[in-house]
């Protein structure tokens, strides 16, 4: 219909979480430009969380909504909901971490002024200078707005815009260290580079599939492939790019590469941030395109999943054994994760979905409160990250050594985590759905992944302290209330998962 | 009262609750960190005997059971449930604990071994090196009567549950302060013993998970997916199922019980761990797998069984054998002990997988006789080795003379282990033996065998260090006997063994029942006419 322009049906309350967020992103932009240095971090703070505190209320008041709003391309439905919730609930956390200010010297975990060079005399001066700039809060609330925005797109072209818009920040956060500047940049140049890669390749993908189904909203790639007589070509190389952008986001090998850098070098509170928020959003749109898009084509995607997941499970499992820098364990365990994730995934049934949206949702506060744990060891020169240097961390403190412990035994899947629920329910849907071979890979690389895990701990605990070791900083109410919602919420998922199941298995229907 | 009242959940709580109550104590008050474990644990043996007292052993086969929808997604319930084999296990628990902390009184005020005997570690040399004093380092009583409580509690839930998921979830988090355990007051190799305890009870762990779910999809496929274990006996699968699903959980036993060729780590473990720790690993938690056998193994997987059978018959004599070799040739005491477990855990297996009544009554009493003389000679060798400072056999000599309660105890607990007839472990090993004599006697006749062996390496080890002119390690000039707390530690272990050597009906009144239970669960009968339904009590008479 050349020429005619569709007003579009809009419908504004259903997509008020991510709405709400973008609007606290803006209002967060206004402030940076207009309200007095002083007061701009205390404003930042309370914009960001009550923006998200808001969109939290209002997936609530969402609840059980299965409805396509502004012309089918934005699906509110149980993931949808579900994952946002948890997002927001997470980005609260992160702004929380964000926020810190009492464990470095010189106060905050970012930088003022990003541009300077590393290792120039202007670079050197600011990593013991008070001055802060507040840039990173809207920084993260577009980026968190993204977030929730991914998983919820019926239309692969706004999903693609959803993808740069929460993607594009945390390139920018990933260089934004105070301490090690070159490692940060590093970060920030390779994450935008493989991302940008990974993004072109998503494009070019909803480009083949437009070409095989003639829309770009999933519901009609569904109907596409159930009418025979299309170009299936069209339809499996567009599918295998769109693969490519969405496991480059949640770290899936082969396309995992950048993790263990990423992950290193950023600011630990956007690492948290990004580790725990990007892979649910990532997934979650995953889980949309594999389950909508491509729900009757599942016996071609299979195999290649099960080829990635396999991979990625022992990869990230085996990779992670080497590591000697807590950052790049997390990272690589990270990776060895979404391998159990996919397992879930690839059960393609009502049980892998609630079982993934669960994975996702233990696997999430577990990661940013570890992280969060990994920003209160430091030395003179910033964050202890090197494994050596935490040797003995629970004889000085064993509080904080015991709460990682904690939060390492719930990534390794110990029964009584919410880590080990978590796996329970991908696994049992995994055999569920014919994948034994896939899970028993699973339950031997867990045991890989138990080992590093466990040699965290022997060093905490059984290993003596060195002379001139770390300390831990006592950290404010910040960081300590971000770290004991994730212990509260890892508890709570490993003894009393029952409520929260029934949440992710009432959320498991999308709607197309 | 036995129908309505929660033993199993009450008695699985208190050591929980004394460990809470400790944790909130102050950290220096370490006489009544001990009192309040002691007097916790002394609670739980006085509820046992009293649920020991209220049990019917004619009754229903499990009793006490409770049971509540825990997890309804996956069909999870807490259920718990005692039947008689159960029950002796948990009554072996309540025994031990006590005993346990009376034995570890001190030791975890004491300095770590390092330290103590300065055998070099890379810390310490560097602290010497950097010409810093190395100060000895106080470790927390606290935490270590804490770690021993919350074990007691995972170990009472890992008998008591009758819901597979919660076996699962207690038989995984029991390795949590076991590792601790072994990791934080070990010896001078603790952490490599620790990693090494946990990474194969981990592994062997996860593989049972996965025929856990394998288990509940099986059941899901035929019906409602659910882990009772009831419910789930007699459940319809092909063999080829049948024998993966009973591979997953075989192997998680095997190397928990541990049985030859899974055995590799229990050496380094047993030795290394703080002798309440190695008590309790090999007189309690090494049983979990031999329970597991008996409870899980044959009556889900009956076809399984059947098949494999033979072949763990044959594992189980190697490891009689060969464990028993080993144990000969140790100079470490706490390894040697280590070993002969390897030898009396293939007698276990032999009698439960003989598929005769006679011989898994057998091995349901040697499990509980094996915790009791085991128990008794790692808490003796512990007792000598805090005096000697040295794990060496060739280091000491003649200690009877200087010692005799201490050697004397060593004997009886040493002759106890080696099946000395009068003694409680003669009337399970010949159980046992005729057990699987009258369907395997070949395999009978060779670990028959591994009864002579098990009288040199006893004997052998007192001779050496009790025997002959007195000599002690360097740097150490006399030898003390066993004071009072030490001798009321084992004294109810030997009291024990030599009352169930001469009666041991109330043992195997409640086990019998339990027993042909299962047996009937497997779907096998005695091959040969039995005499006396395999009443234990009679072959001792």
């Amino acid at each position: 219909m050349p020429g005619e322009i569709l007003s579009p049906q809009l419908s504004y309350a259903p997509a008020a979480p991510m709405l709400l967020v973008f609007a606290a992103a803006l209002i967060s932009v206004l402030i940076e430009g207009f309200a007095p240095a002083a007061r701009r971090r205390g404003l930042q703070i309370a914009v960001s969380l009550l923006g998200l505190l808001s969109a939290l209320v209002a997936t609530i008041l969402l609840a059980g909504t299965e409805e396509l709003v502004f012309s089918d391309a934005i699906a509110v439905d149980g993931p949808t909901l579900f994952l946002q919730g948890t997002l927001a609930v997470l980005g609260m956390a992160g702004v929380l971490l964000l926020s810190e200010r009492s464990l470095d010297s010189s106060g905050g975990a970012v930088v003022a002024r990003a541009s300077a060079l590393p290792g120039s005399r202007e670079d050197v001066a600011l990593a013991e200078a008070t001055e802060i700039q507040t840039e990173v809060y809207p920084l993260a609330l577009f980026s968190l707005g993204g977030m929730m925005l991914f998983p919820a797109c019926n239309n692969l072209l706004l999903m693609f815009v959803a993808l740069e818009v929460l993607s594009l920040p945390l390139y920018l956060m990933a260089g934004l260290a105070r301490r090690r500047r070159l490692l940060s940049q590093e970060a920030a140049v390779k994450y935008f580079l493989l991302g940008a890669f990974a993004s072109a390749f998503f494009l070019y993908g909803v480009a083949l599939l437009y070409g095989y189904a003639g829309s770009v909203d999933l519901g009609d790639v569904l109907s596409a492939t159930r009418t025979t007589g299309s170009n299936d070509a069209l339809l499996f190389v567009g599918l295998a790019m769109l693969a490519v952008g969405l496991l480059f986001k949640v770290g899936a090998v082969p396309f995992q590469a950048w993790t263990p850098d990423v992950y290193q070098g950023s600011p630990t509170p956007v690492t948290a941030l990004m580790a725990a928020c990007t892979k649910i959003a990532a997934f979650g749109a995953m889980l949309r395109v594999l389950y909508v898009g491509f729900g009757a084509t599942g016996w071609d995607w299979r195999p290649m999943m099960w080829g990635i997941a396999i991979l990625t499970m022992g990869v990230g499992a085996v990779l992670a054994v080497t590591q000697s820098d807590v950052k790049r364990m997390l990272a690589y365990s990270s990776v060895a994760h979404t391998g159990f994730i996919l397992v879930g995934v690839i059960a393609l049934s009502g049980q892998g979905l609630s079982g993934t949206l669960f994975y996702l949702l233990a696997y999430g506060f577990t990661t940013i409160a570890s992280f969060a744990v990994v920003t209160l060891v430091r030395d003179s020169s910033g964050e202890a990250t090197h494994l050596s240097q935490w040797a003995g961390l629970g004889r000085k403190s064993p509080l904080v050594a015991g709460t990682f412990a904690f939060f390492l035994a719930a990534l390794a899947g110990i029964p009584l985590t919410s880590g080990f629920m978590a796996k329970f329910a991908v696994f049992a849907a995994g055999v569920d759905g014919g994948a034994t071979a896939l899970v028993v890979v699973g339950v031997v690389a867990s045991a890989v992944t138990a080992f590093f895990y466990a040699r965290v701990v022997v060093l905490m605990f059984f290993n003596e302290p060195p002379p001139d070791g770390p300390t831990v900083a006592i950290p404010s109410v910040f960081t300590a209330g971000t770290i004991g919602l994730g212990l509260a919420v890892s508890v709570v998922l490993g003894v009393l998962p029952q409520p929260f199941l029934d949440l992710a298995g009432r959320a498991s229907q999308f709607v197309y | 009262m036995s129908d309505s009242f929660p033993w199993l959940t009450v008695i699985g709580l208190v050591p929980l609750i004394g460990a809470v109550v400790l944790g909130l104590l102050p950290r220096t008050a370490t006489r009544l960190h001990k009192s309040v474990a002691l007097v916790t644990s002394l609670v739980v043996l006085a509820l046992t005997i009293a649920m020991c007292v209220a049990f019917e052993p004619g009754g229903d086969r499990f009793q006490f059971v409770q049971a509540y929808d825990w997890i309804s997604a996956f069909g999870v319930q807490y259920a718990v449930g005692a039947d008689g084999i159960a029950l002796v296990l948990l009554a072996l628990i309540a025994v031990l604990v006590p005993v346990v902390i009376l034995a570890s009184w001190n030791d975890a005020d004491a300095a770590p071994p390092e330290q103590q005997i300065a055998a070099g570690t890379e810390a310490v040399g560097a602290d010497v090196a950097s010409g810093v004093a190395v100060r000895p380092r106080r470790r927390s009583v606290r935490t270590f009567f804490v770690l021993v409580l919350v074990l007691e509690t995972m170990m009472i839930g890992v008998f008591a549950a009758t819901d597979v998921f919660l076996f699962y979830v207690f038989f995984e988090a029991m390795l949590i302060p076991m590792y601790f355990l072994i990791g934080s007051y070990g010896g001078p190799r603790r952490s490599y013993a620790a990693m090494k305890f946990l990474l194969y009870s981990l592994a062997g762990g996860l593989l049972m998970l996965a025929a856990v779910i394998g288990l509940y999809v099986v059941s899901a496929d035929q019906g409602e997916g659910t882990f009772a274990f009831e419910q789930l006996v007699g459940l319809e699968m092909s063999t080829g199922v049948e024998i993966a699903l009973f591979s997953g959980f075989f192997i998680a036993f095997a190397i928990k019980a541990p049985l030859f060729p899974f055995h590799t780590w229990l050496p380094d473990a047993g030795a290394e761990a703080p002798v309440g720790g190695a008590v309790l690993l090999v007189g309690i938690l090494d049983k979990v797998g031999t329970f597991g056998f008996l409870r899980y193994c044959l009556p889900l997987f009956p076809e399984a069984s059947r098949i494999l059978g033979p072949y763990i018959i044959v594992l189980c004599v190697i490891g009689i054998l060969y464990g028993a070799l080993l144990a000969m040739g140790q100079k470490d005491l706490k390894r040697l002990i280590s070993y002969t477990s390897v030898a009396h855990f293939g007698f276990i297996g032999l009698g439960i997988f003989a598929f005769t009544t006679q011989g898994q009554t057998g091995a349901v009493l040697y499990m509980v006789n094996h915790g009791l003389s085991t128990g008794a000679l790692f808490l003796v060798a512990g007792f000598l080795i805090a005096r000697g400072r040295s794990r060496l056999v060739p280091d000491y000599s003649g200690v009877a003379a200087a010692a005799p309660i201490l050697a004397g105890t060593f004997l009886i607990a040493g002759l106890s282990a080696l099946a000395l007839p009068g003694l409680s472990t003669f009337i399970s090993e010949f159980l046992v033996l005729i057990g699987t004599f009258s369907r395997y006697p070949v395999a009978a006749v060779l670990a028959a065998i591994g009864v002579i062996l098990a009288a040199i390496y006893i004997l052998l080890a007192y001779q050496r260090t009790m025997q002959g002119p007195l000599r002690l390690p360097a740097g150490v000039d006399k030898i003390r006997d066993l004071h009072l707390r030490e001798v009321m530690a084992v004294a109810p272990l030997l009291a024990l063994m030599i009352f169930l050597g001469f009666y041991p009906k109330p043992l195997t009144d409640v086990i019998n029942p339990a027993v042909e239970a299962t047996m009937k669960d497997t779907g096998r009968t005695d091959p040969t006419p039995t005499q006396g339904r395999g009443d234990a009590a009679a072959p001792a008479r």
